[in-house]
C-alpha cells in the first residue's frame, strides 16, 4: 500500500530506505535543476576531480527547463522533462552522493542498479502540470552555467512539492508494477 | 476578391498562441474529467486530479499549462477568393507565432538538429513554425493551431506494412507503438492514426487527426468502428496516467484513412499528450 511522506532536503540514507515504489512524497527545501548539457558538465568536473557548483551529498536534482518567469515571479511553468536523456550521466552522480532525481518517464537498468547499490531514488512528477508545480517553487536562482539559458543549473526552494517514487533503492519499478496490475491479457 | 491585411493575421495568430498556452480546450478538459471518473487506480486518479487542478491554475492565473510550450504547428485552409495584402501569409503566421511566444512568456524550443543551438537569435523566437497549407473554396482563411510538445512527438512512429497484414496489422502496430511509449508521452494521451496514402500522406494525416475535437468519431461509420476497437485495445495495456498503472491510458483514438497504392499499406501513429493545446480561427 502506498504511503505518504513529508521530507526535507538534503535526503539521508535513512530517508531513502523508508521509500518504496508507489509512495507519494511531498518535498521541501533546496533542490537543483539540471538537464542534458548541465549533466555533462557535472560529470566532466567529477572525472577531472574538480569542485562542483553545489554539494552533491544528499542532493536532489530536478530535470526541468522552465518557461521564462513573468515580472515579479521566481520562475515560470516548471514541470518535469523526460528523464532517459540523463541516463548516461545519473549513475556517476549517484555514486558521488546524489540521493534523488525528479523527472518523468522510464530510466535504464544502469540507473536502477545505481539506485540500489548506492541508495538513491527516482521520483516522478506529473508531466504537463507545469503551472501547478511552478507555483510550488518559492525561490529560483541560477548558480552555474547561466549561458545555457533554460538549461542552466538553478537552485530552487520548494514547498511540499508532490512526487511519486518510481524506482526505489530495492530495485522496484512503479512503471512495471503499476502496469502489470491493470493490464488486461487476452 | 476579398482582401485581408498582413497585420490583422499577425495579431490574430499572436492572440491565439497566447490564449492556447494557458487554456486547455473544453474537449480535452471533458475527456480528462471522464477519465478521472472512470479510473480505477488511486495513484492514477491522483495524477488526473493534479492535471485538472493544473488546468484551472493555468486558466485563472494565465500560466502556461506546461513548460514545454511546443513547436507551433498549423493547418491552414486558404479560400481561392481571398488575397493577403502587405506580405506573405506564411510570414504573417511566423511573425504572429514569434510575438505570441515572446509576449506570452512562452519557451523558445527550436534548435539546430546537430549543434542543438537555440535558434531564437538566428531564425526567430520559437521559429520556424510548421505550416501545412491547402487551397479551398471560398473567401476565408481558416487557421488551425496546435502547440505540440516534444515528449509525445518522440514516441510517434510511421511504418509501411505489407497489404496482407491488413486491418489486424494496423492494430498490432498501433499497440506496439503505444506499449513501447509507456509513461514517456505523458498519458492519458490522444492517438492520431493516419492510414493509407503514401508515406508522408499517412504521417500528415496522423497529425491532422489530432486536430479533431477529442473523441469526435470519424464521419465514416466503418472508420469510427475501428477507432472504438483501437481505443478498447489500447486501454487494455494498463499504462495509466503518467504510466503509473491504470485503466485510462488513451482518451481518444482518431483515425484518418486514405486510398493507397496497390503495393503498400502505410500507417503512421502520432501521439498527443494530455495537454492537448489546440485552437482555430477563421479570418
Amino acid at each position: 500500500m502506498s504511503q505518504v511522506h513529508y521530507l526535507t532536503t538534503p535526503l539521508s540514507e535513512e530517508d531513502i530506505e523508508n521509500l518504496k515504489a508507489g509512495d507519494i512524497v511531498y518535498l521541501s527545501g533546496i533542490i537543483f535543476t539540471a538537464r542534458d548539457a548541465a549533466h555533462k558538465r557535472l560529470v566532466d568536473l567529477i572525472e577531472n576531480k574538480e569542485e562542483l557548483p553545489f554539494q552533491l551529498d544528499g542532493a536532489v536534482i530536478y530535470f526541468v527547463g522552465p518557461t521564462p518567469p513573468k515580472p515579479g515571479e521566481p520562475i515560470g511553468s516548471a514541470g518535469p522533462t523526460t528523464s532517459y536523456r540523463m541516463d548516461s550521466y545519473s549513475p556517476t552522480l549517484i555514486k558521488h552522493g546524489l540521493k534523488g532525481m525528479i523527472g518523468k518517464g522510464k530510466r535504464n537498468q544502469d540507473v536502477k542498479d545505481a539506485c540500489k547499490r548506492y541508495k538513491a531514488v527516482y521520483f516522478g512528477a506529473t508531466g504537463g502540470a507545469g503551472a501547478l508545480l511552478g507555483k510550488l517553487i518559492k525561490e529560483a536562482k541560477v548558480i552555474a552555467y547561466e549561458e545555457l539559458g533554460p538549461e542552466a543549473i538553478r537552485m530552487l526552494r520548494v514547498e511540499n512539492f508532490p512526487v511519486t517514487v518510481i524506482n526505489d533503492a530495492y530495485g522496484n519499478d512503479l512503471y512495471e508494477e503499476g502496469r502489470k496490475q491493470y493490464e488486461v491479457k487476452d | 476578391m476579398r482582401e485581408i491585411a498582413y497585420g490583422d493575421i499577425v495579431t490574430a495568430v499572436k492572440n491565439m498562441v497566447i490564449h492556447t498556452a494557458t487554456n486547455l480546450p473544453e474537449d480535452a478538459l471533458k475527456k480528462l474529467e471522464e477519465a478521472h471518473e472512470k479510473e480505477k487506480s488511486p495513484v492514477a486518479r491522483k495524477v488526473l486530479e493534479q492535471l485538472l487542478e493544473n488546468a484551472e491554475i493555468a486558466r485563472e492565473e494565465k500560466r502556461p499549462l506546461c513548460q514545454d510550450t511546443g513547436l507551433a504547428v498549423y493547418f491552414v485552409k486558404v479560400g481561392q477568393d481571398v488575397r493577403v495584402t502587405g506580405g506573405l501569409l506564411k510570414d504573417a503566421i511566423n511573425e504572429g507565432t514569434e510575438k505570441g511566444y515572446i509576449e506570452g512568456y512562452l519557451r523558445a524550443s527550436t534548435c539546430d538538429c546537430f549543434t542543438r543551438e537555440n535558434l531564437k537569435e538566428k531564425i526567430g523566437y520559437n521559429l520556424p513554425a510548421v505550416i501545412h497549407m491547402d487551397l479551398v473554396e471560398g473567401d476565408r482563411i481558416e487557421i488551425e493551431y496546435a502547440a505540440k510538445g516534444g515528449g509525445s512527438e518522440n514516441v510517434s512512429r510511421a511504418r509501411v506494412l505489407a497489404p496482407a497484414q491488413g486491418r489486424q496489422g494496423v492494430i498490432d502496430f498501433v499497440k506496439e507503438v503505444i506499449s513501447e511509449a509507456g509513461p514517456n508521452p505523458c498519458p492519458p494521451i490522444i492517438v492520431g492514426v493516419g492510414i493509407g496514402g503514401t508515406f508522408e500522406k499517412a504521417a500528415i494525416s496522423s497529425k491532422y487527426a489530432l486536430f479533431r475535437e477529442a473523441g469526435k468519431p470519424n464521419p465514416d461509420p466503418d472508420v469510427a468502428e475501428f477507432e472504438k476497437e483501437l481505443l478498447y485495445e489500447l486501454n487494455k495495456l494498463g499504462i495509466g496516467a503518467m504510466g503509473m498503472g491504470g485503466t485510462e491510458t488513451v482518451l481518444a483514438v482518431h483515425v484518418e484513412k486514405n486510398p493507397c497504392h496497390i503495393a503498400s499499406l502505410p500507417v503512421s501513429v502520432n501521439v498527443q499528450c494530455h495537454s492537448s493545446r489546440h485552437s482555430h480561427i477563421t479570418l
